[in-house]
């Protein structure tokens, strides 16, 4: 349940930005490989904005899809979590995208 | 805050000294909970869109783990200072971590002098364990919190005070889950797992196994009595992560121990030489990738 840290830094970034005023709207990119549950962030997150210029705020989460490349065929592999096998058999990977964990924008009101 | 398991507010984490039972609370500064002193402020990138209608919107293009990131990179910083090595052990709950770290501190094979963060929800009582076998040792109680952050562990090293050439040992709190994710400032993760867990964990907990670049398959002793098959879990681990290295070891019987102490030693000199060359050098900080292979083992 690290959800709550997460929520938390995201609130605590979007105050300390806000300088005063509310923020309306909140847009994160979560990665799917990044170990975070979209869901429990989006619950928490409403518990950690009480009482903060965040309170109240849509939070928006864009899911970024998990991608791979293979290190033997160079070819690129779809992932749902950091595991997964390659089409030539190798499951000798570099992830590439899936990992982001980020506050992209806000929108003050 | 979540009642059930979610992260503590710092002041509900403790800090614990096993020989004087001292313990004190995290203040303001130990972790953000909307703290009007977590003064880190980030590039402002801010710029108005004047197409959004109402509102202004402002880009962050920020790490939701930034902060974390900023006092693990701190800690590695003063760690390396000191040519400390720090390494961040994890598993789930009685999988034989402070077992491991007990046998390791009584065998006296690592030439250096070890030290050991110990992270638990509640009770000092594997401090006791690993004072009994004698290291300086300290609890971090998290209280209902599920991992150890960077922040908890700054505050720990620095009560800790390790001397110039010793070992940090981190037991972080027995979790396949949450600790993956948290950036102590180590240098290496080890994710430990025993034979009487199911083979099949590192592909029900991928993360943690993506995360560590050492797996120690614990409790081997045990082999004849459980099944388990040793290889097959092998296999799932590095679908996870293809460049784990794994060792076998019985911190009840020692059997393996040793490629776990050259393991470490390895470490060991890595840090120290790159400490050096940096101070000839007189450049920069290390690598906080810490991606150097040991040489050991």
């Amino acid at each position: 349940m690290h959800e709550l840290s997460i929520a938390d830094a995201v609130v605590a970034a979007c105050a300390e930005r806000a300088s005063g005023s509310r923020v309306i709207r909140v847009r994160l990119e979560i990665g799917a490989l990044a170990a975070v549950a979209a869901d429990a962030v989006r619950f928490c997150f409403d518990v950690c904005a009480r009482e903060t210029p965040v309170e109240g705020a849509e939070l928006e989460i864009v899911e970024i899809p998990g991608r791979a490349v293979c290190r033997d065929c160079e070819g690129t592999v779809a992932l749902s979590m950091p595991l997964g096998r390659c089409a030539c058999g190798s499951s000798n990977l570099r992830i590439v995208a899936g990992e982001e964990l980020r506050v992209k924008e806000m929108e003050l009101a | 805050m979540c009642t059930t398991c979610g992260c503590s507010a710092p002041d509900q984490v403790a800090y614990t000294d096993p020989r004087t039972g001292a313990h004190s609370h995290g203040d303001g500064h130990i972790h953000t909970h909307g703290d009007p002193h977590g003064h880190l402020h980030f590039p402002d990138h801010h710029h108005d869109h004047a197409a959004d209608g109402c509102g202004r919107t402002i880009a962050l293009e920020q790490d939701i783990l930034a902060k974390n990131q900023l006092a693990a990179e701190r800690n590695r910083g003063w760690l390396a200072g000191r040519e400390v090595l720090a390494i961040n052990l994890m598993s789930s709950p009685g999988a034989g971590k402070t077992s491991i770290l007990e046998r390791t501190i009584r065998d006296r094979q690592v030439a250096a002098p070890i030290h050991v963060l110990e992270g638990d929800q509640a009770t000092a009582n594997d401090a006791e364990r690993i004072r009994s076998a004698g290291a300086p040792v300290l609890q971090i109680n998290t209280g209902t919190g599920c991992h150890l952050d960077a922040d908890m562990v700054s505050r720990g090293l620095r009560q800790l005070d390790p001397g110039r050439g010793s070992m940090v040992l981190i037991e972080n709190v027995g979790n396949l889950v949450c600790p993956a994710l948290f950036d102590l400032g180590e240098r290496a993760r080890v994710v430990i797992m025993s034979v009487t867990e199911g083979e099949d964990k590192p592909i029900k907990y991928p993360h943690m196994f993506h995360a560590c670049e050492l797996m120690l398959i614990n409790k081997i002793d045990l082999l004849p009595y459980v099944r388990f098959d040793v290889e097959r879990c092998i296999a799932y681990a590095r679908q996870a992560n293809s460049d784990l290295r794994v060792l076998r070891v019985s911190a009840e019987t020692g059997e393996g121990m040793d490629a776990w102490y050259a393991w470490l030693l390895g470490h060991f000199s890595v840090a120290k030489s790159r400490e050096n060359a940096r101070r000839r050098n007189g450049t920069g900080t290390l690598d906080p990738s810490g991606q150097a292979a040991p040489s050991g083992a």
